[in-house]
């Protein structure tokens, strides 16, 4: 449309044309930030050739060197073992700390809503308190206070009931005696049976208009078929028991472990209970008021009105503390709980070389969190409010 | 007798859940308060507070120390004076001191905590000083209003010069003494500064990246922000600290707490920019639009328009980030060795005089103590601030 003014020339110089400027100008940041990463590159090179450090990943081939406790790895095989071991342990203390971390901090959060005014002050205090704390001083206190210093030594081990074994050698709980793959099989078995059972329920309650009681029926199933399969595959429940220096029976968990885990739990179960607390006030007043006006008792208002929006609105608050407690579980390494990041340190310790190994830590937490995040957002969707 | 009956016995459950949370808040409660004054032994700290505080910082120069801690008290007394937007509706003096005490109650109590452990009486004179010092920052902040001249000066260039006086008492406290002697509480304290003052514009820059309609810009800066947020704080720390030195030339070695500094601010800067992007984001289309129609630059509309508004609505979630740093600086510690509070709370417990006394409780839950005070006031000022800038109300 220029063309068709007076006196503007038909051809845009191509110092003015805006099109050409844009992309002087990312060209000219890209060259920068180029720069700047061959400059490290070159230094690193230079540096790293002087000193005859290699750069490759071929230390993994080498032996270990060291032990790893609680596990049969031994010294003579090579890195990549111990690096994968040490990434089961980060796996195994995420787990369990995201499912703990989870429930009590959805109970805490709740608690903080109640209409119990202890009950809400405790919580209140509980979240205000653990909040405001640095996590590595948490796990300090877990690690140098309480598991090594107030735990007692295995010969006054305490058994609360009889059930487990508490010493400053780590903590044994019962468990069954078997193979891990059956139970495993077993446990989903009852699952697909137990949804099974629910969609039917609400299928007929769909029709009929009869009360579905779907969670009752599932829960029932999913017990039942546990205990059937407990019973016919001669599973039996092994409680452990102090013997000589060590605990026999049951499982033994790490001391180093449970410090890491109590710790991780409870500093994320604080933030997490904010986050369910602010999701339940944001899910507007009305519903409550419905699911009072229908007569629903307080617990059944809580699990079918106000958590299942009050999640939704929660899920990605939720997964960054989830991915928040991976991430600090690379802490587990200052207090010897042999997880990815002290493997790492420990290996570049023996000589092998720090910027391939600790490159190779960054890129599989970084892995870690993507799938996370993917998992999250699988959720996320699956839960968001479909709008027109 | 109403407000138990509705508070704590609704109902029958609610009376037993009454009992069951009432004990276990008296026995938390009894439990704590006999650690704090009965079997608790306070002399660890008594002997090591100088240590915990400002590590081996040289004794002849502690005035330097005490005259920074004056300069900051007068400027923070100047900017809070010389910020505020109206006089605030006059009150009775028992209601200015009860929300005083409210704000500023529990740095008070460890400040008298503080001075008693010290056992050093010269240490009142010293919190009278700050004290003295606040009041002065406010009489001085107040006179931009009163002089006409000044009072078309806009505000933050009126505070701007103020500033040079607490960085020059800085500055010459560094040159004083080496900052290996540094340690404690202060290079926490300095680390943590230092960071957020560098990761500030980093963050900005990184987060206006992200949202610029520049495709190359955007990759780069979404890729350093996703690859930084994927990665552990901790493993950053422990790379810096055994490879920063491949990256550099050989005769820039940097000592441990420049590392500490360098990789809080690269790592914050990431956290900072998703939080900066979320403001922009909140921002209305039309904001942008209106300053384009009345002819502004990109440039102007960003730093005029949008920036500021976007800035002030996510200041709660941006000093969150600021007091997770603060409380971060621990891990400098345990990745790094610098003496940092934490480390200094742990190695005292093995010193000669303590040694297997088990008084590890005492020392961590100083340590814990001081860093939730600073955590806890700060958030709460963050949610006061957050009131009076009315975010989410205009």
């Amino acid at each position: 449309m220029t063309s068709s003014l007076p006196g503007v020339s038909q051809k845009v110089p191509i110092w003015r044309d805006i099109r050409a400027l844009r992309w002087a100008f990312q060209i000219l940041i890209l060259v920068v930030v180029g720069a700047l990463v061959y400059w490290l590159y070159n230094n690193y090179q230079v540096n790293v050739s002087r000193s005859n450090i290699p750069t490759n990943l071929k230390f993994l081939d080498n032996p270990a060197s060291f032990t790893i406790p609680g596990n049969d790895f031994d010294q003579s095989q090579p890195v990549r073992v111990a690096f994968v071991e040490g990434f089961l342990n980060t796996l195994r203390v995420a787990f369990v700390g995201i499912l703990m971390a989870t429930v009590l901090g959805t109970l805490v959060g709740i608690a903080r809503l109640a209409k119990n005014f202890l009950v809400r002050t405790l919580a209140a205090a509980y979240v205000e308190i653990v909040r405001n704390l640095p996590l590595l001083v948490l796990l300090t206190f877990m690690n140098l206070a309480v598991v090594l210093q107030t735990f007692p030594r295995i010969e006054e081990a305490w058994t609360p009931f009889d059930v487990m074994v508490i010493s400053n050698r780590g903590i044994a709980v019962p468990w069954f005696l078997g193979s891990g793959l059956n139970l495993a099989a077993v446990i989903a078995l009852a699952l697909v049976l137990a949804m099974l059972v629910r969609f039917l329920r609400i299928r007929s309650s769909d029709k009929t208009g009869k009360p579905s009681r779907d969670m009752l029926f599932a829960t029932v199933t999913f017990v039942l078929v546990i205990a059937i399969a407990w019973l016919a595959l001669g599973y039996s429940l092994e409680l452990p028991f102090v013997e000589g220096r060590g605990t026999t029976g049951g499982l033994r968990l790490d001391p180093s472990f449970f410090a890491l885990l109590v710790a991780l739990v409870i500093y994320t179960s604080s933030h997490i209970a904010e986050i369910v607390r602010g999701s339940i006030l944001a899910v507007p007043k009305g519903q409550g008021e419905a699911a009072d006006a229908l007569a629903l008792s307080g617990y059944q208002k809580m699990r079918i009105v106000i958590l299942p929006q009050a999640f939704r609105v929660a899920m990605p608050a939720l997964g960054n503390q989830y991915l928040n407690l991976i991430k600090n579980s690379s802490l587990g390494a200052t207090i010897s709980y042999f997880e990815l990041t002290q493997i790492a340190q420990i290996t570049v310790g023996n000589g092998s070389p720090a910027v391939p190994a600790f490159t190779l830590t960054l890129l599989v937490y970084l892995a870690i969190s993507l799938v996370t995040s993917l998992v999250v957002n699988f959720f996320n969707r699956r839960l968001a409010l479909v709008e027109r | 007798m109403v407000w138990l009956k509705r508070n704590l016995f609704r109902s029958p459950t609610d009376g037993i859940v009454t009992l069951v949370a009432g004990s276990l808040a008296i026995y938390l409660i009894y439990q704590a308060a006999q650690f704090v004054f009965v079997t608790g032994r306070w002399e660890i700290i008594e002997v090591n507070l100088k240590l915990l505080l400002v590590g081996r910082f040289p004794e002849e120069q502690m005035w330097v120390l005490g005259a920074s801690v004056l300069a900051i008290a007068f400027w923070a007394g100047l900017v809070a004076r010389s910020l505020r937007r109206q006089a605030p509706a006059k009150q009775k003096p028992l209601r200015v001191f009860s929300e005083l005490a409210g704000r500023f109650g529990l740095v008070f109590l460890l400040a008298v905590l503080l001075i008693l452990l010290s056992g050093d009486p010269s240490n009142w004179l010293l919190a009278g000083g700050v004290i003295a010092a606040i009041l002065l920052g406010r009489v001085v902040g107040s006179v931009r209003e009163r002089v006409g001249l000044l009072r078309r000066l806009p505000r933050q260039l009126w505070v701007l010069p103020w500033t040079l006086l607490p960085l020059g008492f800085i500055y010459y406290t560094l040159s004083l003494s080496a900052l290996e002697e540094w340690g404690g509480f202060l290079i926490n304290f300095y680390i943590a500064i230092l960071a957020i003052a560098l990761c500030f514009p980093l963050g900005v820059l990184l987060a206006l990246g992200r949202r610029s309609s520049f495709p190359i810009v955007r990759l780069i800066t979404t890729t350093y922000i996703e690859l930084i947020r994927g990665a552990p704080l901790f493993v950053l720390l422990l790379l810096a600290g055994v490879a920063l030195e491949f990256f550099v030339p050989p005769d820039l070695a940097p000592d441990q707490i420049f590392r500490a500094v360098t990789v809080f601010t690269l790592f914050t800067a990431a956290y900072l920019a998703e939080i900066v992007r979320g403001g922009l984001q909140s921002i209305p289309k039309g904001q942008t639009e209106a300053g384009k129609a009345l002819g502004l630059s990109t440039l102007k509309v960003t730093f005029l328009i949008t920036l500021p508004q976007a800035l002030r609505n996510v200041i709660p979630a941006q000093i969150g980030q600021f007091i997770s740093l603060f409380k971060d600086t621990t891990l400098a510690g345990a990745a790094l060795s610098v003496l940092e509070i934490l480390n200094i709370g742990t190695a005292i417990t093995k010193q000669d005089d303590f040694l297997g006394q088990g008084l590890i409780y005492e020392s961590l839950a100083f340590v814990g103590f001081l860093f939730w005070v600073g955590s806890y006031v700060m958030s709460r000022e963050s949610q006061r601030l957050e009131k009076r800038l009315g975010v989410g109300l205009r």
